[in-house]
């Protein structure tokens, strides 16, 4: 071995420390999507400087953009580690309007109480994220087909359950789930929305599960070889994520006043827009909790800006394609660059 | 073979962001040329090749073909030259036909527009057979072995018409039997006066199909020689800059007990009655044919795939292993033949990779120690001499030789008895291998116990206590190491014992 690298290497635990940082890690990691979030900041300030008034950066607003944005990013959370595994989960939008809706069903039809009605809907969800998991990890068929197949089934069983009517919940401390505040101004959903990614980033960056997550994503036989039991870490995706479309349906259904079958339709998109805006690769192995924070939050604060601008609503979605796509992009070029 | 120079490269140079990949390197191939490549991973053989196919822009330099400067700038550039390179992995579509993958993309169609299948079967099936080549044009390319595919890429390149012909290291992957059919095929290519440029780490491969070798270190030419003149040690020499004097180091001991029993293993598909025995601090070298079942061995011993007879013993007790955690238990630790497809997270950190086999020593319950992670890594990557900027630095940044290290650390991480290596210098560069003989020497001499796959003969030879010799799922031989000659192996390997 030769002096230079015999340097090199004496120097490394140093620089590993540096990267150990986790602020400037975060920072240097996510740099080209938060610029861009900054920007999307910075021109509705101006737009409100400009009418002389100040509506986006108001305690409301900001309460009211992490309130929507909450019931996204939990999913996203479990999406992310499912995405690093290289899987993908359609059903989260099913699970979370069957959750809502048993919920809201055993509460106003089955006199069941808050506590066991809240229950039984997250038992939904964690029934059918495992249901999910066995059957991705116990075979061979793509995650893509599984979780179709779950999306129909759980749609299809919200619709017959109610009806296809909503269930109007008339209950102050079941609304208070996903409508109320604590410290006088922050909304509840935002509480779980911290407590789920500190959980979420918690697992991936420090525990065992986490690494092997990264593992089994990043090379599944590998993975096998070096004693992972990849089938049980699988499972623990798809359940993980059937528990937070359970949480993110029943706050949902709490916001809205009532269990509606026809709620979460497109969830999935929206979820899978955040992770990967988040700068998580499709192929699997790559990714960040933090990331899919920031990417919730850009999709988050477009939609409340855009209804600050008074877009029309036709036009937000095309709107909302069109930042997608040149995030990634960007986010592509990046990575390319880095490669040469 | 005719004296015209076909391609010139002349004072390419290449720099990427912090990195002079390329200094000054020139490079001369005559028409009807099987030219080597030659150089450790990382001496810019790779470069080379990627700024001729047009992927890179050289930043100084030129190229000359049949004399005249040309421009290349993309690889439809390269291919209007005539240059094509045929890549380790394949590119050809598995599951359509020969013919399908020859002409994909230009598919000669009828007056009515439809694609011309007939015509195209009868053309292809004449190129074919303008080789002497045994492949039905209609036979999907995923049916075909590894060998023959490459030639249907190779057909399909001279279909472009072809005249200069890239091979990066196209043995790798093939049994000695289609090596000798490749060699055959492109001997036949020489006659038709197509230059090849051939990059591959085998020394005995080079001597026997290339005329000239140009030896590249560090990004700048170190010389050329006639293959026929050139000696082994010289090339050696060349390629690495220093005089490797112990290019294998082994200090045999005296044989011990034995630690790993293996009795009458069969899996019910190939292996059939698999006997041996592995003694303390020993290297036990198995040998045979791609394809033999050595490898297939391996994993039943490592619990990746099941047996459905026979028995193993550690220390001379009967064990069960049915998943790789619980030989992992035992003290058994696999590093598998394909480290790109069963060894490496790519993506991954090398301190992720050297450190996931053993995250209970410093993740517990909640608590992780960074610091005990970092000295782990720092262990291994000094003891091994793995050369990276960084522990950071993600894996399938390394060169080939520096990966393999990290898998071999990441296993003696786990602190193995019995530590089996499948085909542990593949695609590894002569220095790196020399380091990984080391490697071994070192922990026979603590200890450990050695099994080691290899398709190398003189590796087998070199650096074996006694070799295992397998042929179609059985073990044919167990020879000691006293009058080993890669004659004797491989009489047993082949179909000539019997």
């Amino acid at each position: 071995m030769t002096a230079e690298t015999n340097d090199k290497i004496s120097k490394s635990p140093k620089n590993s420390l540096l990267f150990r940082n986790p602020v400037t890690r975060f920072l240097r990691e996510n740099l080209g999507i938060l610029i861009g979030l900054l920007i999307l900041c910075l021109i509705l300030v101006i737009y409100d400087f400009h009418r002389g008034r100040t509506v986006f950066l108001s305690t409301n607003n900001i309460m009211n953009v992490l309130r929507q944005m909450s019931t996204n990013l939990y999913i996203a959370c479990a999406m992310t580690m499912i995405i690093i595994l290289g899987g993908i989960d359609l059903s989260v939008g099913s699970i979370m309007s069957l959750s809502g809706c048993v919920t809201a069903m055993l509460l106003m039809y089955n006199n069941f109480s808050l506590f066991m009605a809240v229950m039984m809907g997250l038992l939904v969800g964690i029934a059918l994220g495992a249901f999910n998991g066995l059957v991705v990890s116990k075979t061979t068929i793509p995650p893509f087909i599984v979780t179709l197949a779950t999306m129909n089934i759980a749609r299809g069983a919200s619709y017959v359950y109610t009806g296809g009517q909503p269930i109007r919940v008339m209950s102050d401390s079941f609304n208070f789930i996903g409508s109320g505040y604590v410290l006088k101004n922050i909304p509840v959903p935002v509480i779980y929305l911290i407590i789920i990614v500190a959980l979420s980033a918690f697992i991936m960056n420090r525990t065992r599960l986490g690494r092997h997550i990264y593992a089994v994503g990043g090379n599944p036989t590998a993975a096998r070889f070096s004693g992972i039991k990849n089938a049980r870490v699988l499972f623990f995706a798809f359940l993980f994520s059937g528990l937070m479309s359970a949480i993110s349906g029943i706050v949902l259904a709490s916001r809205m006043f009532s269990g509606q079958p026809t709620a979460g339709q497109g969830a999935e998109m929206d979820a899978i827009a955040a992770v990967v805006l988040g700068g998580t690769s499709m192929s699997g192995g790559v990714g960040k909790i933090g990331g899919t924070a920031i990417g919730a939050l850009i999709i988050g604060v477009l939609n409340n800006g855009l209804n600050l601008l008074n877009i029309n609503s036709f036009w937000q979605y095309i709107v909302k394609g069109v930042v997608i796509l040149i995030a990634v992009y960007v986010d592509f070029l990046k990575k390319t660059r880095k490669q040469a | 073979m005719s004296e015209s120079i076909l391609l010139e490269m002349n004072h390419i140079k290449k720099e990427f962001p912090g990195v002079k990949a390329l200094k000054d390197v020139s490079i001369q191939l005559r028409a009807g040329e099987i030219h080597a490549l030659l150089g450790e991973n990382g001496a810019g053989k790779s470069t080379l090749i990627k700024i001729l196919a047009g992927i890179y822009n050289a930043d100084g330099g030129e190229i000359r073909i049949n004399g005249n400067p040309v421009v290349i700038q993309s690889v439809l550039d390269a291919q209007r030259n005539g240059i094509s390179v045929i890549h380790q992995e394949l590119v050809l579509v598995p599951h359509m036909t020969v013919t399908e993958n020859i002409y994909l993309g230009r598919e000669p169609v009828t007056t009515a527009g439809i694609v011309d299948y007939k015509k195209m079967n009868r053309d292809a099936k004449r190129i074919l057979d303008s080789f002497e080549l045994d492949i039905d044009p209609e036979e999907e390319v995923h049916r075909l072995t590894i060998a023959q595919q490459q030639m249907v890429e190779i057909i399909k390149s001279l279909s472009f018409n072809a005249r200069i012909l890239v091979m990066d290291e196209p043995t790798s992957s093939l049994s000695e039997k289609d090596v000798g059919f490749l060699f055959e095929n492109i001997r036949k290519l020489r006659k038709a006066n197509v230059g090849i440029i051939y990059i591959s780490h085998r020394m005995s491969e080079l001597k026997q199909i290339t005329d000239r070798i140009t030896v590249i270190r560090d990004g700048e030419c170190i010389g050329d020689r006639d293959t026929a003149s050139a000696s082994n040690d010289e090339l050696i020499t060349m390629m690495v800059g220093r005089q490797l004097t112990n290019y294998y180091t082994r200090d045999f001991g005296e044989p011990q007990e034995p630690i790993l029993e293996v009795r009458n293993l069969g899996d019910g598909k190939l292996l059939k009655d698999v006997s041996f025995e592995l003694r303390r601090g020993e290297i036990l070298g198995f040998a045979g044919l791609v394809g033999a079942g050595r490898s297939e061995v391996m994993k039943c011993i490592f619990g990746v795939d099941r047996f459905t007879s026979g028995e193993i013993l550690i220390e001379g007790r009967p064990v069960k292993i049915r998943d790789p955690e619980e030989a992992m238990n035992l003290g058994i630790a696999l590093v598998p033949e394909s480290r790109k497809l069963e060894a490496i997270f790519p993506v991954q950190s090398v301190m992720f990779n050297i450190t996931i086999k053993i995250l209970r020593e410093f993740i517990k319950g909640i608590f992780v120690d960074n610091k005990k992670e970092i000295s782990i890594t720092k262990k291994h990557v000094d003891n091994l001499s793995i050369k990276t900027p960084t522990y950071h630095q993600l894996l399938g940044n390394l060169s080939g030789g520096n990966q393999q290290k990290v898998v071999i650390g990441r296993w003696l991480a786990t602190k193995p008895k019995i530590l089996i290596l499948d085909e542990p210098t593949k695609g590894v560069d002569v220095g790196a291998k020399a380091e990984i003989y080391a490697i071994m020497n070192d922990l026979v001499k603590l200890g450990v116990s050695i099994i080691m796959i290899s398709s190398e003969l003189p590796e087998v030879i070199n650096m074996s206590d006694r070799v295992v010799v397998m042929r179609s799922g059985r073990v044919i031989e167990c020879l000691p190491r006293e009058g080993l000659t890669q004659e004797k192996i491989m009489y047993h390997a082949t179909q000539l014992a019997g």
